[in-house]
């Protein structure tokens, strides 16, 4: 904004507000940037070189699609934001021609062939995340070891949804919760995890198990941004408190698939209802990075109070089914960009009322 | 050229502009050998019924006139589907339930309604063939563009000691294979009908 425009009188609203695109762009990207330093550190610094290929390869896309329409959108930081999402959403030994494959179509057909920034209908990075894991599925399932779990050679490195997933294949009967499954066929957990678990039972009389902790810390394997859920929380607090995002979206995403896992997922361990280890599912997968991230981005989400939550409520509800009742091990990204469908859908139907109207019966 | 004859190939094409006959174009196209075998099958089909309703226009009442035609189509889809099955069982067996799907194409169904049985038995027949070769090179196209990306591959038929496969280099060992799935038909059909239009639209903006 230059000092002649402040003069300018146009039509109402006329608040005038420092934010921009890109200054919101660059505080996403800062409120990321905790759980990325994160992973690069357990999982070595070849994820620094899967996010910085990410980040490149959007920014080109983006610098060739704007040129192609005499246009010039690369200091918005979209692209950026895009490529870091990307990046954050492989693992960490992934192929570094499918996080390029994943930006090429991110920016290239969901954003550009659509009109660019704005005219979107559905979260690119993500689109981007699913083309490439329905294409290169082995590339995409990657995964490593995190430096904080020391574990003897040849223990799998699965992350602990998928090792969940398959192991409940041939369940029969030998444990009653999905912690209890893990520990059961000894899946790794990280020697700080065990002490702060312990130490919650001797000192806070608190059931938590390694697991958990792990799965908040971060120590785990999964893709690069991802794992830290504490860190993620943090980024994500940061954004609330500018104000970036609001709470509806990640609050009624987290609560409603917390209470669907609470209710149905002892099922599956052959309990009863309302058994299900909320706690170890919201921590795990990239619900925390989807929910707090991804979910809110500001183009692909309803722009009502109401929508929003119906939105949540929708991409919790999607997630529990995929991930417990469906063949993928996580469901996050696909129930973001499931609900992202929905949205002009939700905008239309969630309208506030009109200020000074009353709502009459059999008229719209 | 005549225009009956070219309007099916690029201002009327089946797929891209008139939006018929999708199912099979999202059904088939993951292999450019069956896209060319379902465009055949539809061609001779195509004719077929326009010939017949064209020359019984004057004879079939219109009240029962949609009746008429899909018996007029469902005979000439059985005999498309007896000789494919007794000359190129593997074409038939690959093309599967799609084969007796024709029945339903809107294409056909909807050229013996909008055009045959109004119009000569040489317009008939020449819609008939421009219509079945757009719809053909569509098919054709999207197949190509999903089997190249999406298998790393392109099947043609075998002739001699060539196996009628081409085989693209790096895609082969590492194929984008959501393209060879469903959503890639979707996804391919889409864009290359966005394609389309930025030319169409362009081109009028050009003459404008």
């Amino acid at each position: 904004m230059s000092e002649q425009n402040l003069f300018l009188v146009e039509s109402s609203p006329q608040i005038r507000h420092r934010d921009s695109t890109s200054s919101i762009m660059w505080q996403v990207s800062i409120a990321l940037m905790p759980a990325g330093i994160w992973g690069i550190w357990v999982f070595g610094i070849r994820s620094l070189l899967v996010i910085a290929v990410s980040i490149a390869s959007a920014v080109g896309f983006e610098y060739l699609a704007a040129r192609s329409m005499k246009r010039s959108t690369v200091s918005d930081g979209s692209a950026f934001l895009t490529g870091l999402l990307i990046g954050y959403n492989m693992p960490p030994l992934v192929p570094l021609f499918i996080p390029v494959a994943a930006s090429a179509f991110a920016i290239l057909v969901v954003k550009w062939a659509f009109g660019g920034l704005g005219a979107n209908w559905m979260n690119p990075a993500l689109a981007g995340r699913v083309f490439v894991f329905f294409s290169w599925t082995s590339g995409m399932n990657a995964w490593k070891l995190p430096r904080t779990i020391q574990a003897a050679d040849g223990v799998s490195s699965a992350t602990v949804l998928g090792s969940l997933k398959t192991l409940l294949m041939d369940f029969s009967g030998e444990a009653s919760s999905a912690v209890g499954m893990l520990r059961y066929h000894e899946y790794p957990a990280s020697a700080i995890g065990q002490q702060i678990s312990s130490w919650f039972d001797r000192v806070m009389q608190m059931r938590i198990s390694a697991y958990t902790v792990d799965l908040a810390v971060g120590n785990v394997p999964g893709s690069i941004g991802e794992v830290s859920a504490v860190l993620l929380i943090i980024g994500g607090i940061y954004l609330l408190a500018k104000n970036i995002i609001t709470w509806e979206i990640p609050v009624t995403y987290i609560l409603s698939f917390a209470l669907l896992i609470w209710a149905f997922d002892g099922l599956r361990f052959g309990q009863g209802l309302f058994s299900g280890d909320a706690a170890f599912h919201v921590l795990s997968g990239g619900l925390m990075l989807g929910a707090l991230f991804m979910a809110t981005d500001m183009v692909t989400s309803p722009v009502t109070r109401k929508g929003m939550i119906v939105y949540g409520i929708g991409a919790g509800m999607l997630t529990f089914l995929i991930r417990v009742y469906g063949s993928l091990p996580e469901g996050v990204s696909m129930a973001i960009i499931i609900m992202n469908i929905f949205v002009p859908m939700i905008n239309r139907y969630m309208q506030p009322k009109v200020y000074g109207t009353a709502a009459r019966r059999g008229s719209a | 050229m005549n225009h009956e004859l070219t309007k099916g190939i690029f201002r009327d094409n089946p797929i891209f502009v008139l939006l018929l006959g999708l199912c099979p174009a999202l059904g088939v196209s993951s292999m450019v050998v069956n896209a060319l075998g379902m465009g055949a099958g539809v061609i001779f089909v195509l004719l077929g019924s326009n010939i017949f309703v064209s020359l019984l226009k004057n004879f079939i009442p219109p009240k029962v006139r949609i009746p008429s035609y899909i018996v007029i189509i469902a005979s000439f889809v059985t005999i498309v589907e007896m000789v494919m099955e007794a000359f190129m069982p593997s074409l038939f067996a690959s093309l599967g339930v799609f084969v007796p799907l024709i029945v339903v194409n809107c294409i056909i169904l909807g050229r013996a309604e909008a055009f045959a049985s109004r119009n000569t038995l040489k317009n008939s027949v020449l819609d008939a063939l421009g219509m079945g070769i757009g719809f053909t090179l569509g098919l054709s196209l999207i197949a190509l563009v999903r089997e190249f990306f999406g298998s790393g591959s392109i099947t043609l038929f075998p002739v001699g000691n060539f196996d009628g496969v081409i085989r693209i280099p790096v895609l082969n060992n590492f194929p984008a294979r959501i393209l060879a799935l469903a959503a890639g038909a979707l996804l391919v059909m889409g864009l290359l009908k966005a394609f389309f239009n930025w030319l169409t639209d362009r081109k009028e903006r050009v003459r404008i």
